[in-house]
C-alpha cells in the first residue's frame, strides 16, 4: 500500500466508526433534528472533502461531467432531502464511503496487477561482473563497452549478448521463450542476454551494448505496446465520453419531467423528493469506472501472459487482429523448416549406410559447400584425410578422388552420365548425390531441409483452432514444395517466388479475404520484411538476434517454434473473450440499475454496490487473461 | 520527435480525458496515456519546443485531475 492508500484506509475506518456511533443517538435525543445534521456533517466532510475540493475545481476548470462532481451532487441532494424530508443522513455518507471504498480497492488492485505484470516480465539484469585484478566487481550494465569481457556466475542473468569466450554451462532461456528446456552452451557460441546461467563460470565478450541488447530490445517493446490502443479501448474511451453526460442529462430529466408532468398535467402530488432522489440514484450509476479500467487492464494481463510464453505482441491492437486470423501464410524456409541441409535417406547402396557416408565424406573433405557440410555431418567421424588423394573438382557436377586406392566418383546426375555409370533415380525429393566407386554405382543420398518436427503439429492446431486456410509461400522448386506441404497438410502452395514475388502473392491472398478475418503472414525475418510489413498481421519466428524482424514484424515469437502460432491466436481469442465479457457484464447491471433506478426500485446503496461491485468482477475477470500457461 | 515520460494518473477514466485535452496542445502531434504502465508518450511536432509543449501538456491535465504528477 502506498502512503495514499493507507491515509484513505484511515478515513474510511474512522468514518465507518462515527457512523456506528451515530446509530446510537436515541430517537427521542434533543439532538434530533438539526444537530444531528451537523454531527452527521462530520464523517460526511472526513470522507469527502477531496471529492467536495476536487467537484469544486472541476467546476472552474469547466471539467463538469467527472465522478467527483456526480459523487458531490448525489450526496449533497441525498443530504438535502434527508435534512427537508426523511431527516436519513445515513446514506449520504455511506454512498460517498462505499464510493471512496471502491476507489481504494481499484487503485490497489490495479497496482498490484501492474507489479505482478511487470514483475513477469521483468528479465532486467541489474548489473555486470567485470574481472579486475583477479575479483570480480559489479558494475551498471549500461556503462559496459562493446567487447568487454564480463563474468557470468552460476545462477546470474547475461546482462549483455556477447560470445562465449570461456567456459561451459546451460543456460535457462525460459525468461525469453518460454521453453524450459536448457540451453547448452560452450565457447564460441552466442549468447543472448536475459538468459540465466545454470551451471558453470562462463566469460562473455559483449558484441553490443546494453541498449541495443536482446533484453533491452524485448523490454522496450513490451513496454510500448500500451501506447498502441485496439479498437476495443478507443471505443470504450469514446463510449466513456458520450455515457456519462448521457446518464446527468437523463438524470435531470427523470428528476423534472416526471414530477413536472404529474402536477400539472395529472393532477396528481408532484413528490419532487421521490424523483430527485431517483435522478441522484442515476447520478452514482453514472460512472464508467468498470468499463474504462477493465478493458486496458484486461489486454495489458493478455500481453503480458503473452510474453511470459515468448511471444511478444507489439500491441493491443495486434492482440485484437490476431484473435480474428482466417488465413495464415508461411514462409517455407527457416519457418517451417530448420532452414539447413541435412541427409534424410540413403538408398540402393551395396555397402553399409555408414560406409557410403564415410566415402562421401571423404571425397567432400576438402568442399565447403553446404551439402558436402552436411554429409559430412551426418557421417560424424572427422575424415582421415590421408585415405585421399588425387582431388580432383568437376565444377559444378561433383567430385572424383581416390580412397585407399580406389577411384571414388561422387556428385549429380550429370556426373554419373559423363562418367558412364548407370545411376538410379531417386523417389525423393532434395539434393541427390551419386556414388560411384571403381566404375561402380554405390548408390545416392538424398539430402533435403528437414522440417521443424512441430511443424506438422503446427498445421493441424491452426486447424483445430478455426484457421480457414493454410498457405505455403517459397522460393524452392515445385517438387520439393508440394511434397513439403503435402506431409504437413498445407492447403495451398506457391513455389519458385522470388522475393518480390512473395509480396504481390500476399497482396493477392488478401484481396480473397473474407469478412472481417485477417491474413497473417510468418517469416523467419530473414529477406522477408516486406512481406511482413504488407501483411494484416507480420508475424517473425526466431527473432533473437534479427533486428530487421523485429522492426517489421507486428508479432514476434522469441524461439522459432511454428506451434506458438496457434498458442497466439489461443491467448489472443481468451483476452478478446474477457474483454467482450467485461463490456456485456459491465452495461448489463449499469442498465439494469439505471431502469430499477429510474422505477424506484433500486436505491441509492443497492447503485453504489452494483458500481463498485461491478468493477471488482470485472478487475478480477481481467486479470484471468493474464494466464496462458495452458492454453 | 517522440519522448516518454513517467506519470502518474490515479483514474483511468481520468487519463482517457488527459489524453483528449492534452493530445489537441499546439506542438504535439500524438500523444497516449497509458494508465497501466503509467507513462505518457508524446510525439512532438517538427521543430516544437518541447520544455514549453510539455509545461502546456503538464497544465492541461492537471486541470483533468489534481492528482497528475509528470516527471518531465
Amino acid at each position: 500500500m502506498t502512503a495514499k492508500q493507507r491515509k484513505m484506509l484511515i478515513r474510511i475506518l474512522i468514518t465507518a466508526a462515527l457512523l456506528i456511533a451515530l446509530q446510537f443517538v436515541p430517537e427521542s435525543s434533543a439532538l434530533h433534528g438539526l444537530p444531528l445534521f451537523f454531527l452527521y456533517l462530520i464523517p460526511y466532510g472526513i470522507i469527502g472533502y477531496d471529492i467536495l475540493r476536487k467537484a469544486l475545481k472541476g467546476i472552474m476548470n469547466r471539467q463538469v461531467f467527472d465522478e467527483n462532481f456526480l459523487m458531490a451532487i448525489a450526496t449533497i441532494g441525498a443530504l438535502a432531502i434527508g435534512l427537508l424530508k426523511t431527516g436519513d443522513y445515513v446514506e449520504a455518507v455511506a454512498v460517498m464511503l462505499f464510493y471512496q471504498i471502491g476507489e481504494l480497492f481499484q487503485s490497489y488492485a490495479v497496482g498490484k496487477s501492474r507489479r505482478n505484470i511487470s514483475e513477469l516480465m521483468d528479465i532486467r539484469p541489474d548489473y555486470a561482473n567485470i574481472e579486475t585484478d583477479g575479483a570480480l566487481t559489479r558494475v551498471d550494465p549500461d556503462e559496459v563497452e562493446i567487447g568487454t569481457v564480463i563474468v557470468v556466475q552460476p545462477g546470474e542473468k547475461i546482462p549483455i549478448d556477447g560470445i562465449v569466450e570461456e567456459g561451459a554451462s546451460s543456460l535457462n532461456t525460459a525468461a525469453l521463450t518460454g521453453e524450459s528446456v536448457p540451453r547448452d552452451v560452450k565457447p564460441g557460441d552466442e549468447v543472448i542476454s536475459g538468459c540465466i546461467n545454470m551451471s558453470g563460470l562462463l566469460r562473455i565478450r559483449t558484441t553490443r551494448e546494453f541498449g541495443e541488447s536482446t533484453v533491452s530490445r524485448i523490454l522496450d517493446l513490451v513496454e510500448n505496446a500500451s501506447s498502441r490502443k485496439s479498437r476495443s479501448e478507443n471505443f470504450i474511451s469514446r463510449f466513456a465520453r458520450y455515457y456519462t453526460p448521457a446518464v446527468v442529462f437523463s438524470a435531470l430529466a427523470l428528476a423534472i419531467l416526471p414530477p413536472a408532468v404529474r402536477g400539472l398535467f395529472l393532477g396528481l402530488s408532484p413528490e419532487w423528493g421521490d424523483w430527485i432522489y431517483r435522478a441522484l440514484t442515476f447520478l452514482v450509476i453514472s460512472c464508467p469506472c468498470a468499463l474504462v479500467i477493465s478493458i486496458p487492464l484486461s489486454f495489458f494481463a493478455g500481453i503480458g501472459g503473452a510474453s511470459k510464453s515468448g511471444i511478444l505482441i507489439k500491441g493491443s491492437n495486434y492482440l485484437e487482429e490476431l484473435s480474428r486470423t482466417g488465413i495464415v501464410v508461411f514462409d517455407k524456409t527457416g519457418t517451417l523448416t530448420e532452414g539447413r541441409f541435412e541427409v534424410s535417406a540413403i538408398h540402393h547402396s551395396p555397402m553399409t549406410e555408414e560406409a557410403l557416408l564415410e566415402y562421401a565424406a571423404l571425397a567432400e573433405s576438402a568442399s565447403s559447400h553446404p551439402i558436402a557440410m552436411s554429409i559430412r555431418k551426418a557421417c560424424g567421424t572427422e575424415p582421415d584425410l590421408t585415405r585421399v588423394s588425387d582431388i580432383q573438382e568437376i565444377s559444378g557436377n561433383g567430385v572424383i578422388v581416390r580412397i585407399d586406392g580406389k577411384e571414388t566418383a561422387v556428385g549429380n546426375a550429370r556426373l554419373m552420365e559423363h562418367l558412364g555409370i548407370r545411376w538410379k533415380p531417386c523417389h525423393h525429393t532434395g539434393t541427390i548425390v551419386h556414388v560411384a566407386i571403381d566404375g561402380e554405382y554405390a548408390g545416392h543420398i538424398v539430402i533435403s531441409d528437414v522440417e521443424k518436427a512441430t511443424s506438422a503439429e503446427a498445421i493441424r492446431a491452426l486447424k483445430a483452432s478455426g484457421i480457414r486456410k493454410t498457405v505455403m509461400l517459397t522460393g524452392d522448386g515445385k517438387a520439393v514444395a508440394e511434397d513439403v506441404s503435402g506431409r504437413l497438410g498445407i492447403d495451398e502452395v506457391w513455389s519458385e517466388l522470388l522475393p518480390g514475388d512473395k509480396v504481390a502473392k500476399v497482396e493477392e491472398l488478401l484481396s480473397g479475404k473474407k469478412g472481417r478475418e485477417v491474413l497473417a503472414f510468418v517469416g523467419d525475418g530473414i529477406n522477408d520484411a516486406p512481406v511482413l510489413s504488407r501483411a494484416d498481421l507480420g508475424i517473425a519466428m526466431g527473432a533473437m538476434g534479427s533486428d530487421a524482424a523485429i522492426e517489421a514484424a507486428d508479432i514476434v515469437l522469441m524461439d522459432d517454434n511454428p506451434l506458438k502460432i496457434s498458442k497466439a491466436i489461443r491467448i489472443s481469442r481468451k483476452c478478446m473473450r474477457i474483454v467482450y465479457e467485461n463490456i456485456a457484464f459491465a452495461l448489463i447491471v449499469k442498465a439494469l440499475c439505471l431502469i430499477l433506478g429510474a422505477v424506484g426500485i433500486a436505491n441509492m446503496w443497492l447503485a453504489i454496490f452494483a458500481d463498485v461491485g461491478v468493477m471488482i468482477l470485472a478487475v478480477l475477470n481481467a486479470m484471468r487473461a493474464l494466464f496462458v500457461h495452458r492454453l | 520527435m517522440k519522448k516518454v515520460y513517467k506519470v502518474e494518473v490515479d483514474c483511468a477514466n481520468c487519463a482517457n480525458k488527459m489524453e483528449e485535452a492534452a493530445g489537441k496542445v499546439a506542438g504535439v502531434e500524438e500523444l497516449t496515456i497509458s494508465f497501466m504502465t503509467q507513462k505518457m508518450t508524446v510525439r512532438f511536432a517538427e521543430g516544437a519546443d518541447v520544455a514549453a509543449v510539455m509545461k502546456k501538456v503538464a497544465d492541461c491535465c492537471t486541470k483533468v485531475d489534481d492528482d497528475f504528477s509528470i516527471q518531465l
